[in-house]
Formats: structure tokens, sequence, C-alpha cells
């Protein structure tokens, strides 16, 4: 059996052009932790269920552990390290905070990277919608009404930032 | 778990994907979404030598509306169907059961063809192909060719395809406005693989009898199948207490589910009998 060759793979990752060698079978949330050093996509049921994986490629959520690296070749990828700057939170993680939407903070990635690709898709959301689209990402802690409130409250950012862009 | 070592490879165009597959014998996969493949190489259920990654295939993610039905590519995202509006008049049933597929993120990646390929047997694509007599099209070595959704589906995760083939596109035949219908499951969590789902629809002639029933349920079952007894209490009936009553109890009978760690055979039994009843229920306002 031939070993796989390392396949050098080209995307962006939080707005910067990034170069890996990744063997087929690295997950792209593998090559964004272990590769790129951006920890802070988590990892936890590596099938799909749990969420806490949850990226943005190319504007929508998916789940990282079910990409492979070499299938991000070309893509934009939207981590929770691009979400804000280091200095300041974004209205999202700022909501967060003030709700106390988090605990262990373990499922916080993945529930930000959903919030933030569908409040800019959908900034009318409303909390059924929310619970729908939050419904793939699971919390121990919670009990997910803190989250959702955050979200909600959030609305009202992303809604005057849609204003100000041309779409 | 990490997922076992294979080779990958991306072709430009579908003469060399399926030339790919050929060459390979059976130890290539087709990659189209990954939703359900990579989650079984997570779980080292598949462990194929070669993945063909079907992502940048050109032309295979059309959704074509028109007077021979709705005719949907193999790499057409859910995420697509729900966002095409066209769907809701074109067909309906459609539109309703790919709502229930699967979690926001996961709509983004999954597809038509994967869905059809991994063959899950509570997947609701599968059930609305077999519910709704769609055609499924192919390409392989030997050329094309289209399998009717019934003979398609064979076991859990079986399907008709030869190692070599790839599922190109399903066509769904033309849906009559006046075509009364419903689509009723039940998942411990929405957006889960349910625990029994009925996807169903009947027209009606002059005096408002139904005629043309057709009933397919997923989730109770090695494949989903359309449930004939049911469907005969309907035709030529109004659909009524009486009817709605019998087809539920026709179902329950006809369908042989196995106990699994989420259900028993007798709750999913009964699960499928309330869903008819519900659906045609809601058919019938």
């Amino acid at each position: 059996m031939t070993t796989p060759t390392p396949t050098p793979t080209r995307f962006e990752v939080n707005g910067k052009p990034v170069e890996v060698e990744v063997e087929p079978r690295t997950t792209l949330a593998d090559c964004l932790r272990h590769q790129l050093r951006l920890t802070g996509t988590h990892v936890g049921c590596e099938h799909g269920v749990c969420g806490a994986c949850t990226v943005i490629v190319d504007g929508d959520a998916v789940r990282s552990c079910l990409m492979l690296a070499v299938q991000a070749e070309a893509r934009r990828v939207l981590t929770v390290e691009g979400l804000s700057g280091d200095d300041a939170l974004s209205p999202l993680q700022a909501a967060f905070r003030k709700h106390s939407a988090l605990q262990c903070g373990f499922c916080t990635p993945g529930m930000l990277a959903t919030a933030h690709a569908l409040l800019s898709d959908e900034p009318d959301a409303d909390a059924d919608r929310i619970r729908e689209v939050l419904s793939g990402n699971l919390c121990r802690c919670t009990g997910y009404i803190p989250i959702v409130e955050a979200v909600l409250e959030a609305r009202t950012a992303y809604r005057s930032a849609r204003k100000g862009e041309p779409r | 778990m990490k997922l076992p070592q294979f080779d990958y490879a991306r072709p430009d165009t579908l003469a060399d994907a399926v030339a790919l597959l050929a060459a390979h014998a059976g130890a290539a996969k087709p990659l189209a979404g990954g939703q359900s493949l990579v989650p079984l190489l997570a779980f080292r259920l598949a462990a194929p030598k070669l993945l063909v990654d079907l992502g940048r295939l050109p032309g295979l993610d059309r959704i074509d509306v028109g007077d021979g039905g709705v005719r949907l590519g193999a790499m057409v995202r859910w995420r697509a169907i729900e966002d095409d509006a066209r769907l809701a008049g074109a067909h309906p049933l459609l539109a309703a059961a790919i709502a229930h597929v699967a979690h926001y993120p996961i709509r983004n990646r999954g597809t038509v063809g994967g869905s059809l390929a991994h063959a899950d047997p509570a997947a609701e694509m599968p059930g609305i192909a077999v519910t709704c007599d769609a055609t499924i099209g192919v390409v392989g070595a030997g050329g094309q060719r289209s399998i009717d959704a019934a003979a398609f589906f064979l076991g859990p995760l079986t399907t008709a395809l030869a190692p070599d083939e790839l599922i190109v596109e399903v066509g769904l035949p033309p849906w009559p406005r006046a075509r009364r219908w419903a689509f009723e499951e039940f998942a411990r969590r929405r957006g889960d693989f349910a625990l029994a789902g009925v996807a169903l629809y009947y027209d009606e002639d002059e005096s408002r009898r139904a005629c043309n029933a057709h009933i397919g349920v997923i989730g109770a079952g090695p494949a989903p199948r359309r449930i004939a007894a049911a469907e005969a209490e309907l035709n030529g009936r109004k659909v009524d207490d009486k009817a709605i009553a019998a087809a539920a109890a026709a179902a329950q009978a006809a369908v042989d589910p196995a106990d699994d760690l989420h259900a028993s055979a007798a709750y999913r039994k009964a699960l499928v009998a309330t869903l008819i009843e519900r659906a045609l229920r809601r058919a019938a306002e």
C-alpha cells in the first residue's frame, strides 16, 4: 500500500492566504488546529453531530470535521479567531458575555460561527428560526436559553451592518 | 476517530471521474458533500483506497423546473432546494420533506446525489424518490442509464449503483396543482434522522374520490418503500375518517421494522400508523 502523499493546499483563513501540506484524510478542523494553530475551533464528536467545530466557508456555516482540508482549496475560511480583532469583542460575542451564554466554553466557537453565518444572511431571524438553526449545536451547560437571547440581541448590529454595505 | 488513509483526486470532468472509479474497481468512493461519507470514514465503516471528489465537476448543481417535472442535479445542496422559490409550487412535497433534512451547517454541504447513494433507510430524499416514482440518472464506464427509484434502494446503505457508476441527476414527474399531499416525520430532535416518516399524495376524481394514491414510508424497514396495501384503502374512496383509519392500519401491518437502540419495532409500527393518519388528515384539509 502506498502512503498517501501530503497534498499542497492553498486557501484563505480569516482574510490571510495560507498554504499547507496535508494528507487527504486530514479534516479541515484538524488542519486549522494542528497545522495552523488556530485552536479556537473545537473538536467534539468528530462525526458531525455536536457542532463544536463549525466554521464558515465562503459565507456558509459548515462542520469542519466533515470537510477535508484538501476540499478547502481556493475557499475562504472564517474561524472564531476571525470574528473580532484582538482588542474588542464583536457585538455577537459581547451579547454572549452579557447574557452569560457560555459556561465551560467548549461549544462556544461553534455557536458563534453558526450564529454569525445566520445573522449575516438573516439579520431578522426570529427566536424560532434561531432555535432551529442552533439545534445542530450541542451545549451541555447553559440550557440554550441565554444563547438564544444573546443571538436575538445581536441582530441589531447585523441589521445596521447590512444597511451600510451594498448587496 | 481520525479518518483512515486514502488517496484523493479532484477531477474536472465527469468522464475523468468515472474513469477513476472504473480504474479502481470498487476500491474508490465518490465524495460529494461528505456529510454521510465522512462520518462513515470516521467510524471506520468505510475504508476506500481513493476518494474521487465531485466538488468541482461542472453542471451537476442545477435545479430544472419544467413541463417534464423537476430535475435535481446530483450536486444540488439541501440549502439550494430550500432557497429555490419555484419548488413550493412545482413540487411542494419535495420542498416540505427537504425542510427536515439534517441541521443548518450540514444542509450547506449535503447533496441530493450523496443522500441517494448513501441510502440511509430513514433519509428523506430516497423516500421522496421512491414515493414519487422518480428516475435516477447515472453514468458509468459503460455509458448512461436510468434506474427507477423503486429498484434503486436494495437495503441499508445498499443501492443498485455499480462501483464505477455515479449519480448525475434525479427526475421527479410533473406535479398537478390540485394534488393533495403531506409529509410527516418524527425525530427526537428536529434535523436528526427520523424514527419514521411518511410522504404521501393522491389525486381526486370528479366525485372527489381519491385516485393514484402514493404512500411512502422511511425509517421503518431496510429501505424506503411504498405501501400498496395502504394505497389500496384510499383509491376509489373518499378520504374520510374511515378510509384514513383503514390506510393507517394497513400500513402498520405491512411495515417490518427492526428493534434498535432508538425504538422498538412495535413502537415504529405504531408510529407509522400515527404519521399516516396525521398526514392524510393534513392532505384532506
